[in-house]
């Protein structure tokens, strides 16, 4: 698995929660510009941590019950997930340097 | 990453001057890197729809054009990579070094075309709830608040714009402007008017964002009259303007006192072989249209500086 999956609010919890490596986790609609900017970096550190760390994304609006639940209220919002939590909640685009520090301290 | 590699022009910021700088700077063959640290179309991605870059008389969404201006440019060479340039160091050999978080680039010549961040209000609970009901993006959040309240801060394009897309959603949209007109304009202004869901409150600043989770209050002072108040919303949407990006090269190129670099009308710095353009530069008219055209200029003039000194 290399490329981020597309999940829903019926999944959320199996894929998320319940897995056993950290997950970053996209939240994401079609009409957000920089959204679809962050799409092909997202893409790329799936690449990279390919095995380690899982990537999905969660449409906002087909999927609100789930945004709801962690409150977002700004997109793209990424949130990455270890054992059940999340550990890093990052609004915005930013540089994938950034991103890539938030990764490896989910994997340390 | 690609550490050392020698450019011949290295380009700060993929917003319109960046882009186009990238553009001539391709089609002129020279050795071009541009380096963005955010999206690429800077400002104009979250603009929604363009209605005044010449030549789209229907408008163009500014995502849209942000990735038209990128195809183009590449089409020709351009190379361009996702980085934030954290220095200029200059060499004794008029080499300079652009260091960035993914390595350093040598170059003959750099054009400074980076990049504005949003000014903030700079009010206790901004940073607090920053994705919680405070937004600095009505195209991207917008649709997460139909049906409920939200003001928009600021009075100019930007903001009036935002007022008008999230029309779209919410229940009433509050336009909190400190001064007691707007700066938009006259078209933007008549829309905003004639629309029923927008509100006005003139001479009035933002002093505290309140809530819990989520923003449910802002505390208000009229600024005439001192009176202060209380506006129940669900979120804020801050467009009070820009503020360039320049701590990373104050030590390097003359700013004015904002922080904008100054050049000459050939967007020349007082450094050989370092130009600005765009927004970052000093009494830029701040257009995506204005922007093309100084990138046009910097790198017409950095490729005559690279010829004169081969």
């Amino acid at each position: 698995m290399s490329k981020p999956v597309s999940i829903d609010d019926s999944n959320f919890e199996q894929t998320v929660l319940q897995a056993t490596k950290p997950v970053l986790m996209d939240f994401w609609a079609t009409w957000c510009a920089p959204c679809r900017m962050i799409a092909p970096i997202v893409d790329e550190l799936a690449e990279e941590y390919d095995g380690r760390i899982n990537f999905v994304k969660l449409d906002v609006d087909q999927n609100p019950k789930t945004a709801a639940k962690y409150g977002i209220m700004s997109i793209p919002t990424l949130l990455i997930f270890k054992n059940g939590e999340p550990v890093s909640h990052i609004v915005g685009v930013r540089p994938k340097g950034e991103l890539k520090q938030n990764l490896e301290a989910a994997l340390g | 990453m690609d550490d050392n590699l020698d450019y011949d022009v290295v380009i700060i910021g993929g917003g319109p001057a960046g882009l186009t700088a990238g553009l001539y700077a391709a089609r002129g063959k020279l050795n071009s890197l541009l380096i963005e640290k955010a999206v690429i179309g800077g400002q104009i991605t979250n603009a929604g729809l363009i209605e005044n870059f010449p030549g789209f008389p229907e408008g163009i969404d500014g995502f849209e054009l942000g990735q038209l201006m990128q195809q183009q440019a590449e089409k020709y060479g351009l190379k361009i990579i996702s980085a934030e340039v954290t220095g200029i160091e200059l060499k004794e050999d008029s080499q300079k070094v652009v260091k960035t978080t993914e390595g350093d680039f040598e170059t003959k010549a750099v054009i400074i075309a980076g990049a504005a961040s949003r000014q903030k209000l700079g009010v206790p609970g901004e940073e607090e709830f920053t994705g919680r009901g405070v937004s600095y993006c009505a195209t991207c959040d917008g649709p997460l608040f139909q049906d409920k309240a939200v003001a928009v801060a600021g009075g100019g394009n930007a903001a009036i714009t935002e007022a008008l897309h999230l029309a779209k959603f919410a229940s009433r949209v509050i336009v909190i402007h400190r001064r007691d007109q707007l700066r938009a304009t006259a078209i933007l202004q008549e829309r905003a008017f004639a629309e029923p869901k927008i509100e006005f409150l003139w001479d009035t600043t933002i002093e505290k964002i309140e809530g819990e989770n989520f923003v449910k209050r802002l505390r208000l002072k009229q600024v005439k009259t001192g009176e202060k108040s209380t506006l129940e919303v669900a979120g804020v949407f801050v467009s009070i303007g820009f503020k360039p990006d320049t701590d990373y090269i104050k030590n390097v190129v003359p700013l004015d006192i904002v922080g904008h670099v100054i050049t000459n009308e050939k967007m020349e710095t007082e450094i050989p072989g370092v130009f600005a353009a765009g927004d970052i530069r000093h009494d830029s008219a701040r257009q995506a249209v204005t922007a093309a055209g100084d990138g046009a200029t910097a790198a017409i003039y950095a490729e005559r500086f690279l010829t004169e000194n081969k």
